[in-house]
């Protein structure tokens, strides 16, 4: 069994979130939509490796962000925050 | 007569049974465990885990192909056809449509056409290679149907909703393709 | 939401990262299992203590596999530093620790990572929880703060609670005995499975004793990072907050297969 994934957490998304936003986005904050709980990308739950990237709310476990890279495109939802608040 | 090719295009063996997962893994008790098919006026059919027991069940063994390029041969498995429950389903008045979308403890979901779960494709697998099928692979139960990429094959699948239109599934939402048959390579949207 | 949850202030570092070759200038055997990569990366643009990179690896058949790893070394050195640990099954790891050799290149990404970062200007007290190769970010923190100047360095104690499953185990084990400085910089060992009989430490897996014991009261507000695999992960940072510790003074990088 592949059990060769070193990162289990948001930190793991950091540099595919870094070519979409042009930030770094380990830091921001995300408001989820499940429980209002507000946390850094960062310290979400990292699940989907590799056919894409899920990053859950670690207190309700809701889909906050979803990434999926497929040639062509970057598919980008984020239909599991409310509010994503990134330092400038 | 050459034999046909066991590996489909751009696959690769693997003699592992690699683990992938959206979500974390869930952990549904038998006793509260069910399997319903819904249909699009409301109506559902529904099995307790003991009455999913009862139901004739087949041994497939198959070849299973993941869309990450692995490719495994000779799985063995225990399960419910899909067609012996979608036939007890229209029995108790449920009625079909050309599109089934299975949902699953924790969230997940995927679209698949009707006709890729009859005609002996597809089953409600909860045995694997001689033993109840471990949680990390999809116990209770999931959904087994080897002809496409396996991410169709649903682990933890609680149940079959018939659609009027294909909505796309979990990973179909953002870019994997609604039927992803491994020997076109249907892996993404816009794939032929 | 607490105003603790802000970014370290940026460097110059370009918004879009670009994918450079690294050239291997050295390497390092650590343990039996974990070996330091240290690269030349060309226009580096510098980091901060907690980043990491993405490194990629592509096959002759264009086969690529990516991950990521931590930057051990500190923002003064000019090359950087990867502490990489072998996992039998894994597709990258057994390439890096046992194979790759200097002189040869590596494509790798970075430096990414705001959420768990530490430096000087954050201040202290600092609290550091290590499993196993959870060392690898924090350890880069522990040579920043020991190349900080003097009135920095003696501004922000340091205690390291490292759990490891035996001595041997232990990633820079001869460097952490010279860094600790006590009561300035502790550094506590906790051994999960073997010990030495002379072993006089702590012979268990972390608990809320341990980091009773270990820690800062809550009053001194300490900023901690923990990092290793999630279950160790995730008991210490529940256990930090349990014993009143501000949950947004405690951040985390979980590590390995989950349990």
């Amino acid at each position: 069994m592949h059990t060769e994934k070193m990162w289990l957490d948001g930190n793991a998304a950091g540099g595919i979130l870094r070519d979409v936003f042009a930030h770094e986005m380990t830091a921001a904050l995300a408001s989820c939509v499940g429980c209002g709980t507000v946390g850094p990308v960062g310290a979400l739950l990292e699940y989907g490796q590799p056919m894409g990237i899920v990053l859950r709310c670690p207190r309700c476990d809701t889909p906050v962000l979803r990434i999926v890279r497929t040639p062509g495109f970057l598919r980008l939802d984020l239909s599991g925050l409310t509010l994503l608040t990134i330092p400038d | 007569m050459a034999e046909a090719p066991r590996l489909p295009p751009g696959q690769y063996e693997t003699k592992d049974f690699p683990v992938l997962s959206a979500g974390p893994t869930p952990r549904t008790p038998l006793s509260k465990w069910d399997f319903t098919i819904h249909d699009a006026n409301g109506r559902s059919a529904r099995w307790s885990w003991d009455e999913f027991q009862t139901l004739p069940r087949d041994t497939p063994v198959v070849d299973i192909h993941c869309v990450t390029k692995w490719s495994k041969f000779g799985t063995k498995w225990e399960g419910v056809s899909v067609d012996s429950l979608l036939a007890a389903a229209v029995s108790q008045g449920i009625e079909s449509g050309p599109f089934i979308l299975a949902f699953c403890d924790g969230g997940y979901t995927t679209n698949l056409p009707l006709t890729d779960v009859t005609g002996g494709k597809a089953w409600v697998a909860f045995g694997y290679d001689g033993a109840p099928l471990p949680p990390e692979h999809g116990g209770p139960a999931r959904l087994l149907v080897p002809h496409l990429y396996f991410w169709k094959s649903a682990k933890w699948v609680r149940g079959l909703r018939f659609q009027l239109a294909d909505r796309p599934g979990f990973w179909e939402q953002l870019g994997y393709h609604d039927r992803g048959d491994p020997w076109r390579e249907q892996r993404y949207q816009g794939d032929p | 939401m607490s105003s603790d949850i802000r970014a370290i202030p940026e460097t110059a570092a370009p918004a879009r990262l670009e994918w450079r070759v690294a050239t291997v200038v050295d390497v390092r055997d650590e343990t039996p299992r974990a070996r330091t990569l240290v690269l030349n990366v060309p226009q580096w643009p510098g980091h901060r203590p907690g980043q990491h990179v993405d490194v990629r690896l592509v096959a002759e058949d264009g086969y690529q596999a990516q991950r990521s790893y931590s930057i051990a070394s500190p923002p003064e050195e000019h090359t950087v530093a990867l502490t990489v640990e072998r996992l039998d099954d894994g597709e990258v790891s057994p390439y890096l620790v046992s194979e790759l050799r200097r002189g040869d290149g590596l494509e790798i990404r970075g430096p990414i990572g705001g959420y768990f970062v530490w430096d000087v200007a954050v201040g202290g007290p600092l609290l550091l929880v290590a499993g196993g190769s959870g060392i690898v970010p924090l350890m880069a923190m522990l040579r920043r703060h020991a190349r900080a100047d003097a009135s920095e360095r003696s501004a922000v104690p340091v205690r390291l609670l490292y759990s490891a499953r035996a001595p041997d185990d232990v990633i820079y084990r001869a460097e952490l005995e010279q860094l600790a400085d006590p009561p300035l910089v502790e550094v506590v060992f906790t051994f999960t499975r073997n010990a030495p009989p002379s072993w006089t430490g702590y012979r268990r897996r972390i608990d809320r004793a341990m980091l009773e014991s270990v820690s800062w009261p809550p009053s001194a507000a300490p900023h901690a990072y923990v990092c290793g695999p999630t279950v160790l992960v995730e008991s210490v940072a529940t256990q930090l907050v349990e014993l009143g510790h501000a949950a947004s003074r405690v951040r985390t990088e979980r590590f390995g297969p989950s349990g």
